[in-house]
């Protein structure tokens, strides 16, 4: 793997693989020092020309506890237009001596483009394009839910799984990455949100669609993932729905209280509380929220451990 | 190519037998070994080991695996490579003596990323070297406290180890 630009790229045996080493990296962080000297001498740079706090720290965590030097530029605003100026400032941290670039682009594609362009000759590694991709977000998932869920975590995948999505699917990167990776490791994947909130090309995707949230608990998920509703990436005029939203597509406790008592709940963060999830289902029993970000920092370990032993 | 057969299976059993025996006899205090296989093979061979020196000594021998990938030098583009777990005894390894157990002494290199690793899971009173082959050409100041077979070995032989748990076949062949 000389890159992590897309979901759909991995194979189900490269997805397993990367979940076992972030298993690894896991056990790791119960030491008393979480840190190996695996990629001491290699510097990480991680070039975020959106705001992301958390994928940030969570990357400058993964490269620290592997010994990496961690160089973080964050180009404010969306003015930064793609082109040029990604080539520029990809080349100008290469130069500085930048050995893996982790990319933060409000662009769909600018990964691929980076990677795939002869602008710099360093891995990359997709820390979320736009309405594309956010693949370690989709490992982060698939690794929490089969610690959570599968009897033998190490080396199995997700079979038989099902697993319900719900929320803004069309602005949602983080739902397209899931269901590719989600369903090549074998679970089964079911999106629900209002009509507005799906994309055209659903029905092309390999999972069910649903409309009603209440339908969908009745048929007993293993797992059920809310997603932020994106203020930020939404038409002010369709924000004038929120309350029908909350009613419809909240995690209400009284929802959540009709799942499977085995059933997690798990969301990507940062939450609305109250209006995608009730504070009282986050802080539920069920909730698997930092879980998921602590498997955030070792699927990181594990991606970065990755391109860097494949690159050439 | 062509192959000679260094130990057979009778060969495997007494020299871990014997190195058991030497184990035995070189730590006072038989209760606080730790043996840490590196695996892959090495640990089949510290499970083997294990059990060799709890039926001799009576004492239930803590056994453990170290895995040394992401310890290793030579990382950059040497492909994939899923680190194997490393289990590290309840009791943990401070102030025991631990051995390491390998299958193949070569460069040396593997064990230099051992202690590496083990300094961040604790400090040992003792950290020693148990090996089936040694095939010499090291590369680092390192030597095992205990050898089953020095074996003199060309850079353009092959020494393979087998192990019925793994290969399903005990034996050490070296191939030219």
């Amino acid at each position: 793997m000389k890159h992590l630009l897309s979901a759909h790229d991995l194979s189900r045996a490269a997805a397993i693989g990367l979940l076992d080493t972030a298993l690894e990296f896991s056990a790791v962080a119960q030491r008393s020092v979480p840190k190996l000297p695996t990629l001491r001498g290699v510097t990480i740079v991680n070039l975020f020309f959106e705001d992301s706090t958390r994928t940030r720290l969570s990357f400058e965590a993964a490269a620290k506890r592997l010994s990496a030097d961690v160089m973080t530029f964050q180009a404010q605003g969306s003015s930064v237009s793609k082109g040029e100026s990604l080539k520029d400032t990809a080349q100008t941290v290469e130069a500085m001596g930048a050995d893996i670039i982790v990319l933060r682009h409000g662009a769909k594609g600018a990964a691929h483009e980076l990677a795939h362009s002869e602008w710099v000759g360093t891995p990359v590694i997709n820390a979320g394009d736009g309405v594309g991709e956010h693949p370690t977000q989709a490992l982060l998932d698939a690794a929490t839910l089969r610690n959570h869920l599968m009897p033998q975590p190490r080396g199995s995948g997700l079979e038989g799984l099902r697993v319900v999505i719900v929320g803004d699917i069309a602005h949602s990167r983080v739902a397209r990455s899931n269901v590719s990776l989600l369903t090549t490791l074998g679970a089964s994947v079911t999106l629900v949100g209002p009509e507005i909130f799906m994309p055209s090309e659903v029905t092309q995707w390999p999972c069910e669609t649903q409309s009603s949230l209440d339908e969908a608990i009745a048929a007993k998920p293993d797992a059920i993932m809310m997603l932020r509703v994106q203020k930020e990436r939404i038409d002010p005029e369709a924000l004038r729905g929120l309350d029908e939203y909350i009613t419809e597509f909240s995690l209400t406790a009284a929802r959540a209280n009709a799942l499977p008592n085995h059933s997690i709940v798990l969301h990507p963060g940062p939450m609305n509380r109250e209006v995608e999830i009730a504070s009282e289902v986050a802080d539920s029993s069920r909730s698997v929220i930092l879980d998921q970000v602590k498997n955030g920092v070792s699927v990181r370990m594990a991606a970065l451990y990755e391109v860097w032993g494949d690159h050439s | 190519m062509s192959a000679r057969s260094a130990l057979s299976a009778p060969d495997i059993e007494r020299t871990l037998r014997r190195i058991g025996h030497e184990l035995i006899e070189a730590t006072p205090e038989v209760d606080s070994l730790v043996l840490l296989g590196i695996p892959t093979r090495g640990a089949v061979l510290g499970r083997r080991l294990g059990s060799v020196i709890s039926e001799i000594s009576g004492y239930d021998i803590a056994v453990g695996t170290l895995d040394v990938t992401l310890y290793r030098d030579d990382l950059a583009g040497a492909g994939h490579r899923t680190p194997s777990p490393t289990e590290i005894p309840e009791g943990g390894i401070d102030g025991k003596v631990v051995v390491l157990v390998d299958d193949v002494l070569f460069s040396g290199r593997t064990i230099r990323a051992a202690l590496d690793g083990l300094t961040a899971l604790g400090r040992p009173s003792a950290v020693k070297l148990a090996v089936l082959v040694d095939r010499g050409h090291r590369e680092l100041p390192i030597r095992a406290d205990h050898v089953g077979k020095n074996l003199p070995s060309s850079l353009a032989e092959r020494v393979s180890v087998r192990l019925v748990e793994v290969d399903g076949v005990d034996e050490v062949v070296v191939e030219a």
